[in-house]
């Protein structure tokens, strides 16, 4: 289990009617899914959605009190599949997971999901990861909703919104046998606000009155010849049903006057932006009332056609703001309009950015470009609120740009992933540079500075085979990273299984550090920590010997520089055929320390005898060439003024972040650097022989000490 | 559900309040974050806060948004609240560091008629800057210029050093410097709520809050300090100081001062003279060659590199500062031990045979380097490092009998070796100072090259020796002191010496290629 607590999360699921509730957007998704009586939840954790699964993972009781099961899915083709449970059963499902990437791997089991249907309502919530902060290829998750015509709700950015259209979701797609995906903005998930809270609902129909009287229908799946009547049912039923619903239902929002000689059309998770830029050029006040026709959609697909006609019919122009590329909205605008002969202008990349997150200041200059052009007397009479920004910046403040360092992500200070690349980048200057094919997780920041290892990366788990071509009788083997977490998500099979049937002869490097780290340290099947809810403890060794890899090398104590370094020589040039995999387990710091900085502060405080490592540099030694920072990269290893008159380049320098794991000293003594490191061991409540031998190694030292300080300053300057 | 807006209400809409902070991760800007909406929310406000933390938790920033406004009154509309910074409309940004500060100013979202900037202006160095073989530190005086010029008000001091004097973390320093600056209107008394309220480190949070709050109001900028050279404290000290000022020219005589300190800490008297003697000589062609009312520039660089250079580390000088009484009170320091407390000091040696070889006398120390069969032999005993512990018996004695063996120095092989390369460099620098005196500077500057240990040291070495073999292969040739400049610092670049290689190449390929370049 993730060392970290979410108990007080917990709780606050427990919030009954009219309590306000206090949180971040996907915590009131959480609480919103128990309110709409969900009977099942699964998922794949990542950011941003991690939260949700972490406080379900930790809310096991109250789930148990209201029937709900939760599964920590292995994949995110394993939670989608978990919907199969809602295609012959009333029941509620939800399954979350990180986008786009997340909804790649469950492409295959939302497509048959989506071409049976669904007979309870079926929520598929997702992170959207673009724009600023996101760690993935830059994508939409749109147009997964459009290829399987699941239904795309993408809310206003408000707790309140945010929870009705988890509720309304549900309702949505039981009115049209059809999951709904619920797409949330990084800054949503995070967003921290208030909602007024309704009962938890248990489920109407549960799990076990599905299993106690199970039901089939040979119609629902995908299979000759019921798949050519799914495809039919989508377009005359389904696709009918939902924008009947949606209109009915008012889900998407008129805002200011109908008429208009222009009007906007936003993606509602874009509508505070929008709001804060008309604010601003002097369109609206700050509650977001304008004289300008708003038509805000909650629902981004299907588009209700009348919906789109209405708003449109007298306008000259409409803008649509819509974010990320192909502009699928703004086609679909184009087609609904053009067919109905309504003349309006459809203009939107025409005056925003094809590409990117569209910020508060893009979206002003948008908005302003397209009233200058198609309505400017609007600009004419507004008062806008900021005086006009210059352009550009100040020379001075321009300059800065090219100044400032670059802070690309790294490895945590006591990572245990650090010496195995440190190590792969000693066995490099032995034996020649090799290709090095990377996977996802916390191990593909060794493709950053200071170890720029890693050539591509190609998805979760897929390290390995992205080194599968590369099986070549060269001298040179090619080297593939994974994590744990990408090793169980799908690398056992895509990877090592793969190498063993091809008989691959590269070596495979697996970083064991217990958790998916990356993605907020939850258990997975080979963590070493006991877990309530969860079965783990299943080595990575054994599932590795069992897909018929015969070469295993495994090292439990990353932080051994030497031990790594020769291990991988070894793998890189025994004669031996065949995949060589060298797994390498140390526990991931982050989490290692939150469990154990309590517990030691605790010791002390009990008085008992506890030794606190930790390392330094010393000043008098240190040249300034910091081959150290470059072969270690930790965050505690850093630089200061060089104290020294003479020299000139800042030497090394360890601040008290430092948790002693040892790297430091390994590095040093592997690539025999320099002897500036040391080690120091603070001795915390002493015992009586501590503080004995103390004071006689202090009486030698300080004897000899003194010795040669009266010598030197004899001779001193 | 059409929203009816057409009434009119009553009051306007109060805006929100906009504030930014932006924090390293482990800076606790999070922290922060969830105090400021503790007290808005205390004060009965409306408050929305966000961020996009994602992979910059691992050591990249974060920048956390923050907008609050008072309840609206009853049949007032609530403000509708933007998820990110507009540039131009932010009152308060707040900066753990002072890149961040400027990485925030570059964004547009500081801005002159509305910003109050609260930011700390101490160093979290980048990896860039960390990983640069010589000094890759940004300028930070840039930096500050433009932190005042587009501020409307700026509190900026050392918060990160006032976090740890006071046993707290930044964000408590910062959100009391918050407090200060009157940028949010809520009593003093609603943040320290909050932090109660946390109930995590209560009492050192307090204290650093209220020394936050005391020091953002009578925040001034402050300079570098740098220490001048300490007065003569012996007979020889006084001697050597009345030659240093005889002889050379008033505004060198600090830096000379440093030289002559490191020869008698290095070795003795004697070895302090020659220093001066070899200076004395350059200073002589110095006079002869530079400028007319020229700076002695030259004198400058050669006292500071030749007293690096004499001051070679080899292991007896390792030895020496290891077992220093001054050192063992700074590394006690360094790892925050309490008065009093025992600390265990663990060395990381990795002597080689080069090295033992190096510290024998001059002919024994060769034949033995020269001896294949020696190596071959000792190699088992010098492929592990060694760890010795300085705070026992054992490990002291054995480091400190090393740093006796200083009295026999000038008969070790490595002195014979270094000094030999000394007077090479000397007299390079003597036979070009007559041609081109920049040329001449360049060459003194380049022991900056020569660092580190074992194959650092070794590398250093060979950059140095490439460069000066590039200077004897195009002499009389016309910009060679700019060429020089630019191989250092292509030396300085990377370990594998590629960028080198490449000036190196470039340079060979002749006159029109580096004008290119």
């Amino acid at each position: 289990m993730a060392e970290r607590s979410f108990a007080h999360e917990v709780g606050k699921l427990r919030a009954g009617a009219g309590e306000v509730f206090h949180g971040e957007g996907i915590l009131a998704v959480t609480k919103a899914l128990l309110q709409s009586g969900v009977g099942y939840v699964g998922g794949y954790q990542g950011a941003p959605i991690s939260h949700l699964m972490d406080v379900l993972s930790d809310a096991q009781s109250l789930l148990k009190e209201l029937d709900v099961h939760f599964e920590a899915s292995a994949s995110e083709a394993s939670a989608a599949a978990m919907l199969a449970a809602s295609v012959n059963y009333p029941i509620r499902g939800a399954v979350t997971w990180k986008s786009t990437v997340g909804t790649n791997v469950a492409s295959d089991a939302l497509a048959n999901v989506a071409s049976g249907g669904v007979t309870g309502g079926a929520l598929v919530i997702i992170g959207e990861d673009y724009g600023e902060g996101s760690s993935i290829m830059q994508e939409r998750s749109h147009a997964f909703a459009m290829k399987s015509q699941m239904w795309l709700l993408d809310p206003r950015p408000n707790l309140e919104s945010i929870v009705a259209a988890v509720q309304y979701g549900f309702e949505l797609s039981e009115a049209s046998n059809t999951p709904v995906m619920l797409e949330l903005r990084i800054r949503a998930c995070h967003v921290y606000g208030s909602f007024v809270a309704s009962d938890n609902r248990r489920p109407a129909f549960t799990l076990q009155d599905a299993l106690d009287q199970p039901n089939r229908d040979v119609q629902r799946i995908v299979l000759p010849p019921a798949n050519f009547l799914h495809e039919q049912e989508k377009i005359q039923r389904r696709w009918p049903a939902a924008v009947e619903f949606i209109r009915a239902r008012r889900l998407n929002e008129f805002f200011g006057p109908a008429q208009g000689e222009v009007g906007l059309i936003v993606q509602g998770g874009l509508y505070n932006t929008l709001v804060r830029a008309l604010e601003l050029l002097g369109l609206a006040d700050a509650s977001g009332q304008t004289e300008l026709p708003l038509y805000v959609m909650n629902v981004t697909y299907p588009l209700v056609d009348e919906e789109v006609i209405e708003f449109c019919r007298d306008k000259q122009a409409v803008m649509i703001i819509e974010e990320g590329q192909p502009e699928f909205i703004e086609q679909a605008l184009n087609s609904i309009l053009r067919n109905a002969e309504v003349g309006a202008k459809v203009v939107g990349k025409a005056v925003l950015p094809r590409a990117g997150e569209y910020t508060g200041a893009v979206m002003q200059r948008g908005v302003q470009a397209f009233l200058e052009r198609h309505a400017p007397q609007r600009l004419q009479v507004a008062q806008p609120l900021l005086p006009p920004q210059p352009t550009e910046l100040p020379k001075h403040v321009q300059a800065l740009t090219g100044l400032l360092p670059v802070r690309p992500a790294g490895f945590c200070t006591g990572c245990p992933e650090r010496p195995i690349f440190t190590a792969m980048k000693l066995v490099q200057r032995e034996i020649g540079n090799f290709h090095v094919s990377c996977d996802i997780g916390c191990h593909l920041f060794s493709i950053l500075p200071p170890f720029n290892i890693g050539n591509t990366t190609m998805g979760y788990g897929l390290g390995a085979a992205g080194a599968s071509a590369f099986n070549q009788p060269r001298r040179q083997r090619a080297v593939a990273v994974m994590g744990d977490g990408g090793f169980w998500h799908n690398g056992l099979t895509s990877g090592v299984g793969n190498a063993v049937f091809n008989q691959t002869d590269n070596v495979l490097l697996v970083v064991d550090n217990g958790y998916s780290a990356a993605t907020g340290g939850q258990d997975i099947l080979s963590s070493r920590a006991d877990n309530a809810s969860k079965s783990t403890r299943h080595p990575i060794a054994d599932a590795v010997r069992g897909v018929g890899v015969k070469w295993l090398r495994v090292i439990d104590r990353t932080y051994d520089i030497g031990r790594m370094r020769d291990t991988l020589r070894e793998a890189m040039t025994t004669p031996e055929k065949g995949p060589k995999v060298i797994l390498a387990s140390s526990e991931c710091m982050l989490n290692r320390q939150r469990r154990e900085r309590p517990a030691l502060r605790q010791a002390i405080k009990d008085g008992k005898r506890m030794v606190r490592e930790r390392f330094g540099v010393d000043a008098d030694t240190c040249t300034g060439d910091h081959s150290c920072i470059r072969l270690s990269g930790c965050p505690s290893l850093t630089i200061r003024p060089n104290p020294d008159p003479l020299r000139q380049d800042p030497i090394a320098h360890v601040e008290n972040s430092c948790v002693g794991c040892g790297v430091c000293g390994e590095v040093a003594h592997a690539a025999v650097l320099c002897p500036s490191f040391y080690r120091a061991q603070l001795v915390f409540n002493p015992t009586g022989w501590d503080r004995f031998m103390a004071r006689v190694r202090g009486a030698v030292i300080g004897f000899l000490q003194r010795r040669g300080e009266r010598r030197r300053l004899r001779h001193a300057f | 559900m059409r929203s009816d807006m057409s009434a009119t209400p009553e009051t306007p809409v109060t805006r929100p309040i906009t504030v930014a902070i932006a924090a390293l991760g482990g800076q606790g800007g999070g922290v922060l974050a969830d105090w400021l909406v503790e007290v808005a929310e205390s004060q009965d406000w409306i408050v929305q806060s966000t961020s996009v933390p994602g992979v910059a938790q691992r050591t990249g920033t974060t920048v956390y948004y923050v907008e609050m406004a008072p309840k609206p009154a009853a049949g007032q509309r609530a403000p509708v609240m933007s998820l990110m910074p507009v540039p131009g409309d932010v009152q308060l940004v707040v900066a753990a560091e002072l890149m961040e500060a400027g990485r925030a100013v570059v964004r547009g979202i500081v801005t002159p008629d509305r910003t109050t900037l609260v930011a700390s202006s101490h160093r979290v160095y980048g990896i860039t800057e960390k990983s640069n073989m010589g000094d890759g530190i940004a300028d930070a005086n840039a930096v500050l210029a433009a932190l005042h010029s587009q501020s409307r008000r700026l509190v900026c001091f050392d918060m990160e050093a006032l976090a740890q004097e006071r046993g707290s973390v930044i964000s408590s320093v910062l959100f009391g410097a918050i407090a200060a600056s009157a940028a949010l209107p809520f009593p003093r008394a609603a943040y320290e709520h909050a932090i109660t309220q946390s109930g995590v480190a209560v009492k050192a949070s307090l204290a650093a809050f209220a020394a936050g709050f005391e020091r953002a109001l009578q925040t001034a900028p402050v300079a570098g300090v740098v220490p001048p050279s300490s007065d003569p404290t012996t007979a020889q000290g006084r001697e050597l100081d009345e030659q240093i000022k005889r002889e050379f020219p008033a505004h060198l005589h600090g830096l000379i001062r440093e030289g002559v300190k490191r020869m008698l800490d290095y070795q003795d008297a004697d070895y302090a003279r020659w220093y001066l003697q070899r200076l004395g000589e350059l200073r002589n062609v110095d006079a002869q060659h530079g400028a007319a009312g020229g700076d002695y520039s030259l004198t400058g660089a050669v006292a500071r590199h030749l007293a690096l250079w004499m001051a070679y580390e080899d292991t007896i000088r390792v030895a020496d500062l290891k077992t220093r009484g001054s050192r063992f009170e700074r590394f006690r320091d360094d790892v925050k031990a309490d008065a009093g407390q025992i600390v265990d000091v663990v060395e990381f040696m990795h002597p080689r045979f080069q090295e033992i070889c190096e510290t024998l006398p001059a002919g024994l120390g060769q034949r033995l380097l020269d001896c294949p069969r020696a190596q071959r032999w000792s190699a088992p005993l010098f492929r592990k490092g060694r760890l010795m512990k300085t705070t026992r018996i054992t490990g002291f004695v054995m480091l400190y009998f090393m740093a006796g063996l200083r009295r026999w120095r000038r008969g070790t092989l490595r002195y014979r070796v270094e000094q030999e390369r000394i007077d090479g460099w000397l007299a390079r620098i003597t036979r070009t100072v007559g041609h081109e005196y920049a040329l001449a500077v360049e060459i003194a500057q380049c022991q900056r090259v020569i660092k580190g240990y074992s194959d650092t040291h070794e590398r250093g070495l060979r950059s140095y020796h490439s460069i000066m073999a590039a200077v004897d292969a195009n002499q009389g040739r016309d910009g060679m002191a700019a060429t020089v400049k630019r191989l250092r610092d292509a030396a300085l670049a990377d370990e594998e010496g590629v960028q080198l290689q490449a000036a190196l190449e470039q340079l060979a390929a002749g006159p029109a290629a580096v004008a290119q370049a």
